[in-house]
């Protein structure tokens, strides 16, 4: 009896945990966001579809999602298969490709706007060169496209490493005798990646893609840094909602809305990259 | 965890001690409740520079804002009173009006009157009624920082420190015109005070109001005005926070912000840059006075002393005290010493020409919304998003924006404050 309780007992403080720091503060969100003046309504989404910057965030959302994900599934895979055949020093290599790991996200912000503001390194580099003639701005409202290929860089410097730390681990879990005896059938390199290490790859693919997708719904200081106000999206709304205009039915509307869309995003990805039963 | 025991106990130990020598001198001192100059090193000079030369010893408290009214109708309430002299800034002291809580000051006013407090100014201090309520204090404010290379720019016959909103256009297209850069600034980032252009500067020149005219013909033509302005205006103002750092790097020849947001500016390169007042619009020069004011409560225990160390606030060499140890600038007319700060000169003389120029129209921070003066801020900053970032029709975006505006005034039921004529009731859009 005792002994069967004990799992539970060792996992009854990360329950405990979860339920106050998690569970609570969610349902605490969902009600003030269905609240205004203590009844129950709709108005704070009312609200906030009907804010200037509300389809703009939703856009560039999806925008930035969309672009970076799949480009950090490729990148990351890619370095992954690389370091495979790196003998010596592959520690060293993936030791330095993790660096952008331990930064936060608002260093990292800080990093890339020193680099693209109008007297910035990049600028001063192409002065240099004589590409340029005199600044340029890369960041402001008016240079939309590059705004958005600056935030994108900055995300994939900063999180394909997340990415790679995963799908590097579950490459180690390959065994090496499926892809020697495919060698000995006659396949070729790229049919032994399509045919043995990817599907084989699925689980881990799957967790770095939810876990990556989420956090790019979530992603706000990158942004912030780069783009200010002239690039609103979901979260940067919720928080200037929170404290600049300090409505925080708006705010928990916004939170609701990027938990709804992070839940959605993890669901499909479940059902999409699922392994058969008869393959587990 | 010994030693975090061993500090927490220190810590209090220390703040008892304080709080016991506070007590034992309240008894003999006067007590100066501020909810200005609460940094410690503010508070510090305070009491060893600014209070220096005052004959009887001072106890100088610090109060957060949100306290004040709180703590003074806890006096009113419990009938022992403390404070004998109150600073604070305009709006903060507003909420004391109606609580009967501030002793008329107008026979301290006529006493002071040669001390050349600025007409709109002392008018501020009565709230709206007859009789004085405060004494001004002290003073910031948002002023215009030009680089000196843009003066051979200015439009011919144009005073810099009487300039209109159209010189201003022509001006920094001008400018444009020569270098092929847009060199004019706003501190339009997302934690820029770009709102309070527009609250206390822009409306009030062009409609001779904020909240009642919002959706006038006059602000029609403001907002046509503003969008045109802004080819002029370099487009990484909406990231731009504080104009002193686009300032001294030459990304900007022209910026307006907070006295304290260019400060660095004109303290670093005095001889490179010029300080003016903002321009006048039809209706006159909008501009947003950060006033602080002196207060005396009614049961003061020390009234006499009190208006004594008012007078001597308001003295000018106290002035230039202040001014030089915590740069908030003089309400007094006060010759600045020539060896004050060249930066903190320049402010000054800003500040001074903005509020005595003839056409001042001082327009005060909303008051009344309480928590949700970020509410009204925003109308002020999506109206200007829509109309100049966005390029939509002003009327169109006015109309929208006033449904906002209106529910925000009827939520609150706030009055209309200067410059907008005295509301009866709820301040309403027209």
């Amino acid at each position: 009896m005792r002994a069967r309780s004990i799992p539970y007992l060792l996992i009854a403080p990360s329950l405990g945990f979860l339920t106050v720091l998690f569970f609570v503060p969610l349902v605490q969100t969902i009600a003030l966001a269905f609240q205004a003046d203590g009844i129950w309504s709709t108005a704070n989404f009312s609200r906030m579809a009907g804010d200037l910057n509300f389809t703009d965030a939703v856009v560039n959302t999806f925008e930035i999602v969309i672009i970076v994900v799949p480009l950090q599934l490729l990148l990351a895979l890619g370095m992954a298969m690389l370091l495979q055949h790196v003998r010596g020093g592959r520690d060293i290599v993936l030791w330095i490709w993790s660096i952008p790991l331990g930064i936060s996200d608002l260093a990292a912000g800080l990093v890339w706007l020193a680099i693209l503001t109008d007297k910035g390194y990049l600028n001063t580099i192409l002065l240099g060169l004589g590409v340029l003639s005199g600044p340029q701005s890369w960041l402001s409202y008016e240079t939309p496209v590059t705004l958005l290929a600056a935030i994108v860089v900055a995300e994939l410097w900063r999180a394909t490493a997340i990415v790679l730390v995963i799908l590097v681990a579950g490459v180690q879990l390959v065994p090496k005798e499926y892809g020697e005896a495919a060698e000995v059938f006659g396949a070729t390199p790229w049919q032994r990646f399509t045919r043995v290490t990817l599907p084989l790859l699925k689980p881990s693919i799957q967790t770095a893609l939810v876990l990556r997708t989420v956090l790019a719904f979530e992603m706000f200081a990158i942004v912030l840094s780069i783009g200010g106000r002239n690039f609103p999206v979901l979260v940067s709304e919720a928080f200037n909602w929170q404290y600049n205009q300090q409505d925080y039915g708006v705010a928990a509307a916004y939170a609701v809305i990027v938990m709804g869309v992070s839940l959605a995003a993890t669901l499909i990805y479940l059902w999409v990259l699922r392994t058969p039963a008869a393959q587990r | 965890m010994r030693n975090v025991l061993a500090w927490l106990g220190s810590t209090l130990l220390i703040a008892g001690l304080l709080t016991t020598a506070a007590d034992a001198s309240r008894a003999e001192g006067l007590v100066f409740l501020s909810t200005q100059l609460r940094p410690i090193e503010e508070a510090q000079k305070m009491r060893k520079a600014i209070l220096k030369d005052f004959p009887r010893e001072v106890d100088y408290v610090t109060e957060q804002p949100p306290q004040l009214p709180v703590r003074i109708k806890a006096e009113q309430q419990g009938g022992t009173h403390t404070i004998d002299v109150v600073g604070a800034l305009h709006g903060e002291l507003q909420p004391l009006v109606p609580l009967d809580a501030l002793v008329p000051l107008d026979g301290l006013a006529g006493k002071l009157n040669g001390r050349g407090i600025p007409d709109p100014l002392m008018t501020l201090g009565k709230f709206g009624t007859a009789r004085q309520l405060y004494i001004p204090w002290m003073q910031a404010s948002y002023i215009m920082v030009a680089n000196r290379e843009t003066l051979p720019y200015l439009p011919g016959g144009a005073d810099i420190n009487a300039l209109s909103y159209d010189q201003l256009a022509s001006w920094a297209s001008a400018i444009q015109e020569k270098t092929g850069k847009r060199l004019l600034g706003f501190p339009a980032g997302p934690q820029g005070l770009m709102h309070r252009f527009f609250e206390g500067f822009l409306y009030p020149s062009y409609t001779g109001g904020v909240v009642v005219p919002f959706r006038s013909e006059a602000a029609e033509a403001m907002w046509a005005y503003f969008a045109l302005l802004w080819k002029s205006v370099n487009p990484n103002s909406t990231s731009y926070n504080f104009m002193q750092e686009p300032l001294l790097s030459g990304d900007v020849w022209i910026g307006f912000d907070h006295i304290a947001r260019v400060l660095d500016a004109l303290r670093q390169k005095p001889d490179e840059f010029v300080a003016f007042p903002a321009p006048s619009g039809p209706k006159g020069r909008g501009y947003m006075p950060v006033l602080a004011g002196l207060a005396v409560v009614k049961g003061a225990p020390d009234m006499n002393g009190a208006m004594a160390l008012i007078d001597y606030l308001d003295r000018p060499e106290t002035q230039i005290a202040t001014a030089r140890s915590v740069g908030f600038f003089p309400v007094v007319k006060a010759d600045l010493p020539p060896d004050l700060d060249p930066g903190l000169r320049l402010g000054a003389n800003a500040i001074e020409k903005m509020q005595s120029a003839k056409d001042a129209l001082p327009a005060l921070l909303p008051i009344g919304l309480g928590q949700r003066g970020g509410e009204f801020d925003k109308v002020f900053m999506d109206t200007f998003q829509l109309v100049v970032l966005r390029g939509q029709k002003p009327r169109a975006v006015l109309d929208r924006e006033t449904e906002t505006l209106k529910r925000l005034m009827t939520e609150t039921s706030a009055s209309c404050w200067q410059p907008d004529p005295p509301s009866p009731g709820v301040c309403q859009v027209q």
